[in-house]
């Protein structure tokens, strides 16, 4: 990977370098990347008569943070299952083809998939509630040759290799301030701790790419601003980061390239600020509020109010008829 | 619920897990401690209570007892760590039973006797879990409690009369001989008190003996396999299947091995089963399935020492209650045949009682239960 990046002269830990890099890129849906590391063309998944993904054709660029963002139902999820080999498209065998660093990927299994670099963690967490933390983690380790059946029964073979598994999972645990969680049931932690200890146990495989469903859903703020640190620091170590976030302050502050999704297409594709001033974006997503703090009083000035709720009846109205 | 359950038992249950070993001796100093009371209470107390006593006595230390205790083991595999439902681990039981029956009714040696045995069981668990491990978890309970029924009438049909001996099943003389041919422990009876049991007969010491150095090796390799890496993923598997898949392991393969490693455990239980005995194939049907479920739960599912304790816990209470009703009940109101019914109600209940009240058993953890319907 450090190779491809070096022949294009690209640092991902440098701004500037990510920027000129995007900047290069064309703003419209599906538009060729300098460096794709994933590649979808013409998938599609139906579930009955409903076209939940139909996205002709993405591409994902190596070494920057690229987020999806788009409005409930609008087949992100989905889309994830499916490029990860949890679903099958419907497309399949009629010109679905995807591919993760030049590997055809069309018929790989889940696990084949996660075995080949692309991690993912899921919107609805999967902790292994009755693991413990450490155990949790270190599960996550590739390659462990006490995994296999004619191994395990003599600990000489797999010790050695168990100790180091520890020594990196205790390590990530306390970049994740769940290092005195080790021992608790997985099942005791919180919410927000269970997304941690799911990014964790995604990384202890040392993923190329690392997919996140809505990583930030449920974590305080003090515990985003550390967490976006350290998916900003998987990207400069080089890993490419594609994350599902509704989050749009996270979306604004860490990705280097935004894709929106709606109604199971691509409808947009750029740089944050280029995208969140799309007006299609802002009518199918975000709404034309997205920037007032709604938590902030000194927001909430008199006229605002006014026009919100003039906005409101206007709705009310329409609905109405 | 589940996520609500687990915290409220972490709270509640702050000490520290106990480890293999101290479990190990736990339980054998009180199951050492439990049957040195039995056999003090058998050879000294009068009248109905030494006879209930005795009665336990037996009943625990019985090969099939260790039989049941060795398939129960197996089912550990199956259900307590891996979380694959087989309601048909009496089938297994009776394939190993008819594997190695027959072999040596047709001039097999023993030792390759008994792998035809195993493989039996090896087979069946192939068969079943190639359709079913795909699948939801639901699949295998239906596949394989279906399956064990199949592999019963088939043994029961009178076309193979020759093979199986039908209903009437296979005599223990025709094939038992090989196996107590080994025994180096000499001839005559040999008494502990009221355990009176010839060395090497049908039913004596050897076999006893056998019996349970096969359950200590079945626990032993239990043990091994379970503290492992491998033994980390059948765990996971257990709590979520996906998560397995995301972390890039091939969750199939380990169901598989953990699914044929249960069926031969199931297989040799089986083959125990029936060394005392003969092969019936009615006496390995639903109902032995069900024992063995209820003696997993009894003991604790998920644990190492579990099965083996809930094996003779299970056999011992039946025989108490079955006891005690025969000596406190009237023959008028319950005679000795209604007695041995009730008890299997008892049990019935009892079972039902367990998975209410105390889901992980005599040993499990209560934060690691299994009961997460």
């Amino acid at each position: 990977m450090s190779e491809a990046t070096v022949s294009t002269g690209f640092n991902p830990a440098d701004p500037e370098s990510r920027r000129r890099l995007m900047a290069g890129v064309d703003a419209v849906p599906g538009s060729a990347k300098p460096d794709a590391i994933l590649k979808v063309d013409n998938i599609t998944r139906a579930f009955g008569g409903m076209t939940a993904v139909d996205v002709d054709h993405l591409e994902v660029q190596r070494g920057v943070i690229t987020a999806l963002i788009g409005p409930n139902g609008a087949g992100k999820t989905t889309f994830f299952n499916l490029i990860t080999g949890f679903d099958k498209p419907s497309s399949a065998g009629s010109g679905a083809h995807w591919s993760f660093q030049g590997k055809t990927l069309d018929k790989t299994s889940a696990s084949s998939v996660a075995r080949s670099g692309m991690v993912r963690t899921f919107q609805l967490t999967k902790a292994l509630n009755r693991m413990t933390v450490l155990d949790n983690m270190m599960l996550g380790a590739r390659d462990q040759s006490g995994e296999n059946l004619l191994k395990c029964c003599f600990k000489p073979l797999w010790s050695g290799q168990e100790k180091d598994i520890e020594v990196r999972a205790k390590d990530l645990l306390q970049r994740f301030k769940l290092l005195e969680k080790k021992d608790d049931y997985a099942g005791s932690l919180s919410g927000g701790q269970r997304k941690l200890l799911e990014m964790a146990r995604a990384l202890m495989s040392e993923p190329t790419m690392i997919m996140l469903d809505e990583p930030m859903a449920g974590v305080n703020p003090a515990l985003t601003q550390s967490l976006l640190g350290h998916i900003q620091a998987l990207r400069d170590d080089g890993m490419t980061v594609l994350f599902v976030e509704h989050d749009m302050h996270m979306v604004r502050h860490i990705s280097d390239w935004v894709v929106v999704m709606a109604e199971g297409k691509i409808v947009a594709e750029g740089a944050a600020d280029v995208v969140m001033s799309d007006p299609a974006v802002i009518d199918a997503y975000l709404g034309a509020h997205h920037d007032a703090d709604l938590g902030d009083d000194s927001l909430m000035t008199e006229e605002t109010m006014a026009q919100l709720a003039r906005e409101a009846r206007i709705e009310e109205g329409t609905s109405n008829e | 619920m589940t996520t609500d359950t687990a915290t409220a038992a972490t709270l509640e249950e702050t000490k520290t897990p106990r480890s293999p070993l101290q479990e190990g001796l736990i339980v054998a100093g009180a199951v050492v401690a439990g049957l040195v009371l039995l056999w003090v209470v058998g050879e000294f107390a009068p009248g109905a209570m030494g006879s209930i006593a005795r009665g336990m006595m037996r009943e625990a230390i019985s090969p099939q007892t260790a039989a049941v205790a060795i398939a129960v083991i197996g089912l550990n595999i199956h259900f307590g760590f891996t979380g694959l439902l087989n309601i048909g681990q009496a089938g297994f039981m009776l394939l190993g039973a008819y594997g190695f029956a027959i072999s040596i009714r047709s001039g097999v040696p023993l030792i390759p006797a008994v792998i035809i045995g195993l493989l039996a069981g090896v087979v069946f668990a192939l068969i079943l879990g190639v359709p079913t491990l795909k699948l939801r978890g639901d699949y295998l309970a239906i596949v394989t409690i279906s399956a064990a029924e199949i592999i019963r009438y088939v043994g029961r049909s009178s076309l193979l009369t020759e093979w199986t001996g039908a209903a009437q099943g296979l005599q223990g003389k025709t094939y038992r001989d090989p196996f107590t041919d080994l025994s180096f422990f000499g001839d005559g009876e040999f008494s502990i008190g009221f355990l009176s049991y010839q060395m090497t007969g049908v039913n004596g010491w050897w076999v006893r003996f056998v019996g349970w150095s096969l359950v200590a090796l079945c626990v032993l390799i239990t043990f091994l396999l379970v503290r492992s890496p491998w033994g980390r993923l059948l765990r996971g598997i257990r709590e979520d299947e996906a998560a397995i898949l995301s972390l890039g392991k091939n969750a199939f393969a380990v169901k598989m091995q953990a699914l044929v490693i249960g069926g031969a455990l199931g297989a040799l239980g089986g083959i125990v089963y029936v060394l005392p005995a003969s092969v019936q194939p009615d006496a390995m049907g639903r109902s032995l399935t069900f024992f063995a479920w209820t003696a997993l739960l009894l003991g604790g599912a998920a644990t190492i020492f579990g099965p083996v304790l809930g094996s003779i816990l299970f056999f011992a209470a039946r025989i108490f209650i079955k006891g005690t009703a025969d000596a406190v009940v009237p023959d008028s109101l319950m005679n000795s045949q209604q007695t041995e019914q009730f008890s299997w109600i008892v049990v019935g209940v009892a079972l039902m009682l367990l998975v209410i009240f105390r889901p992980q058993g005599v040993l499990g953890d209560k934060r690691e239960l299994r009961f997460n319907v």
